[in-house]
């Protein structure tokens, strides 16, 4: 046992104990106890991936796991760099702390003898996020895309109104569509290459691009996977179902999915784009083109839609629309500091969003579960920490300097100087959307501060440690990132050189 | 009138064709109790506005399109069987050579997904698990999704279902449904040796068990599948599969520990730790498959 590298053990152990708790939340009967299973769960996991991210930085290496005893082309594999492991500690603290601070909409939501059942979906979506972002296997990604799909909808499906019903089977329809194009693509692609494994894969299309053998399946290809997968992370026309998805789940769900599940499907598409179809044959199949067309009409329609919307959620959930055409304007750039830029607004939208779930969700049950802005008038006044949570979120996605949000577009910006041709179009479109951004944004945050007359305003509503501990961390790591955006602007470039 | 319940009164009654109005009486007052059932009328589908004009027009042409697009890529695409394909390369060429040598099993196929492949097949299992946990979630009874008239109706349903007299039924099931569980059983235990395996074994003791109940309805095959056993099955063989698939992972992964004994191949005592896993996963197919039904059907396993 003396040759046994631990750290290079993590991802299996992370993806593993995930599973493992998901399979024996079953056996627990009450839905603390297995809250309590699934907190402690993410504590490791977020410790592990800590100490990968660490290692993997300062080592600057990339490592493959072998899922048995067969290597490469044989058998499963794993591969963890510092992008993986980043994205990787991102997830498990934003999932610790969205499930401490929604804690409350779970037990309040969800009807007692199924709370248990809610949190194996939580294990589940854990253990499949992560499984995508380690996976080197084409294969392995679908099978846990499936098991996403399955898990998003049942987490939509947990609060058991109607309206909860038909905006799954919505979700559903439009996810099963994405799921469809992907593994119509895997196919044709493996019928070509005769490889599963990523970088088999890549040798494979490179030779294929050198020969100009099978140009037309190869175009198709790349078309169907980056499509399905845009489809899976609700790219600009492609959107429809995250409204109602997202104002009838419980806001625990909501955040979860719009703020994580959605962007590992994104962290697979920069997968596919660096470790699968090289991105000099990227350049040729004029995919990434289609993407950053979207991208712009998302970030500009999402924000339309945003403030035409009249209720607070259904608000958040056009305002991620808009921020996934951000993140796919980035990846549409092509080259490294654009990713980079994507990668970053990643973990600015992932820990905002969810932040901001959060705290809305507080203010509507506060306002008694109307969830117009206008029933939420000083809604801010009750919870003070939620209307500062709200505000906060806010701002970061306003982009407004000192949060997250703003780092990010910066970046944006400044990628769009060195991809010529685009520039003009990414700064235009970054521009208004930004303004958009503020009109939708500042008038509901002015409303939920808005005085209202002494009589009407009701005694202030407890707030629970939980929620404090987890909206105060939210702001911290928001501001964090903000202020101190270098390092990980680092890690995410150093991991995208190794990713190729 | 008084009819005697002779032997000829019935036949005759069969051979005119009025069986069941020898009890019409009888007949009519079991109908009574039950009242209106409200009938959800389907959406006309011609009547959404959104489903005509352009709506209608965009859907042929980008059926079209795809259509004509598939149909291009397939015509390019290297014919099936010949040997110079693409996929027929070194993967394919140790899979089929040292397959038998390095797992032990004679079906290749199950030596694939459950050895060299073997992550796969655990996400795979998992989403069965997953799935049928999501219809639990949605379907079973709680005071959420079902009112006093659903639970009435529920109840009615089952007393009509008892009164029913299904023989050709029940006789059918009678001797079809050991044999079928049996054969599924056999399917499972020779999946290392012969084709099938944990998937189609499973999904045939399913099939089975479907059967049995349908016949004899839910209570008898409750009294061995309540929801209590059906998680401590799912749960035990999901977590059996997870710790043997762990330890050959970190065995495999980091080069230390011990092998497990292939055996002689061809024996049912063969190929280290695919058995094992097949038998689990052919429990977890078998109480999928019976647990949707048992969901769909009346809410509760």
């Amino acid at each position: 046992m003396d040759h046994v590298n631990w750290i290079h053990n993590i991802p299996f152990f992370s993806i593993f104990l995930a599973m493992f708790c998901g399979i024996i939340t079953p056996l627990i009967k009450n839905g603390y106890t297995a809250w309590k299973v699934h907190t402690t769960m993410l504590m490791i996991v977020s410790v592990m991936s800590v100490l990968l991210l660490v290692n993997v930085y300062e080592n600057n290496e990339t490592f493959t796991f072998m899922m048995g005893h067969f290597p490469a082309p044989w058998g499963n594999e794993l591969r963890a760099g510092p992008l993986e492991a980043l994205m990787a500690v991102t997830f498990s603290i934003v999932m610790l702390l969205t499930t401490a601070g929604g804690r409350e909409f779970i037990f309040h939501d969800v009807v007692a003898e199924k709370q248990n059942l809610y949190f194996i979906m939580l294990n589940a979506i854990f253990g499949g996020m992560l499984a995508l972002v380690y996976t080197n296997d084409m294969f392995t990604a679908y099978v846990f895309i499936e098991i996403l799909t399955i898990v998003s909808c049942a987490m939509i499906a947990a609060k058991g109104t109607a309206q909860s019903m038909v905006s799954t089977t919505h979700y559903l329809v439009i996810s099963l569509l994405g799921s469809g194009l992907l593994l119509l693509g895997m196919s044709i692609l493996y019928s070509i290459t005769g490889h599963l494994l990523f970088p088999q894969m890549k040798e494979a299309i490179v030779a294929l691009a050198a020969t100009k053998d099978y140009t037309f399946p190869l175009l198709v290809v790349s078309g169907f996977m980056f499509i399905g997968l845009a489809i899976k992370s609700a790219l600009f026309p492609f959107h429809s179902m995250l409204p109602g998805a997202y104002q009838a789940a419980i806001p625990t769900s909501s955040g979860i999915l719009s703020g994580l599940v959605l962007k590992s499907y994104i962290i697979l598409v920069i997968k596919l784009v660096y470790a699968v179809f090289s991105p000099d044959v990227m350049l040729k199949l004029k995919i990434v083109d289609i993407l950053f067309v979207f991208g712009l009409a998302g970030m500009v329609m999402g924000s339309v839609y945003a403030m035409c919307e009249t209720r607070m959620k259904r608000m958040l959930a056009y305002s991620s629309v808009a921020q996934i055409g951000y993140i796919y304007m980035g990846i549409g750039l092509n080259s490294r500091i654009g990713m980079a830029a994507a990668c970053f607004h990643i973990l600015a939208h992932a820990i905002t969003k969810t932040m901001l779930f959060v705290c809305c969700g507080q203010m509507v049950e506060d306002s008694g579960g109307k969830e117009q802005i206008f029933y939420l008038k000083g809604a801010a006044h009750k919870n003070k920490l939620a209307g500062i949570g709200f505000t906060v979120g806010a701002f970061s996605m306003v982009g407004v300097p000192l949060f997250a949000g703003f780092v990010s577009k910066m970046y944006f910006a400044t990628a769009s100087v060195y991809a010529p041709g685009k520039m003009a179009a990414v700064l235009i479109v970054l521009g208004i959307s930004m303004v958009l951004n503020a009109l939708y944004f500042l008038p509901s945050v002015i409303a939920i501060w808005t005085p209202v007359k002494e009589q009407e305003r009701t005694q202030k509503e407890p707030i629970s440690p939980l929620f404090r501990f987890s909206v105060v961390l939210f702001i911290v790591l928001n501001i964090t990132l903000g202020i101190f955006y270098r390092p990980v602007i680092e890690v995410i470039e150093k991991g995208i050189i190794l990713l190729q | 009138m008084e009819r005697k319940n002779s032997f000829w009164n019935k036949l005759q009654a069969w051979v005119n064709g009025e069986e069941a109005l020898i009890h019409a009486d009888e007949f009519i007052a079991k109908q009574k109790p039950y009242e209106q059932r409200r009938h959800l009328s389907p959406p006309k589908v011609e009547d959404i506005k959104s489903n005509k004009g352009l709506y209608g027009f965009l859907c042929v042409l980008i059926s079209l399109v795809f259509i004509v697009v598939m149909l291009l890529v397939v015509s390019e695409l290297p014919t099936f069987g010949e040997a110079n394909n693409p996929a027929n390369n070194e993967v394919m060429e140790r899979y089929l050579e040292d397959g038998l040598k390095e797992t032990g099993a004679t079906n290749f196929v199950a030596g694939m997904i459950l050895d060299y492949r073997a992550f796969d097949t655990f996400g795979e299992s998992n989403v069965l698990f997953l799935a049928v946990i999501s219809v639990l979630l949605l379907l079973q009874r709680d005071k959420k999704n079902i009112d006093a008239r659903e639970d009435k109706e529920i109840a009615e349903d089952e007393a009509m279902d008892r009164a029913d007299h299904k023989w050709i039924l029940q006789i059918g099931a009678k001797y079809l449904s050991p044999v079928i569980i049996l054969y599924g059983i056999y399917v499972i235990l020779n999946g290392h040796l012969s084709p099938g395996g944990g998937f189609s074994g499973g999904s045939i003791i399913g099939g089975g068990l479907i059967l049995y109940a349908a016949a004899y309805g839910h209570e008898c095959v409750h009294r061995f599948l309540n929801i209590r056993s059906f998680t401590i099955i799912s749960v035990g063989c999901l977590l059996t599969y997870c710790a043997c698939k762990s330890y050959s992972f970190f065995t495999g992964a980091n080069h230390v520990g011990y092998e497990i004994p292939k055996g002689i191949a061809g024996h049912i005592l063969s190929a280290g730790f695919i058995l094992p896993l097949n038998i689990c996963v052919g429990l977890i197919v078998a109480c999928t498959m019976y647990g949707f039904y048992a969901l769909f059907t009346k809410g509760d396993i």
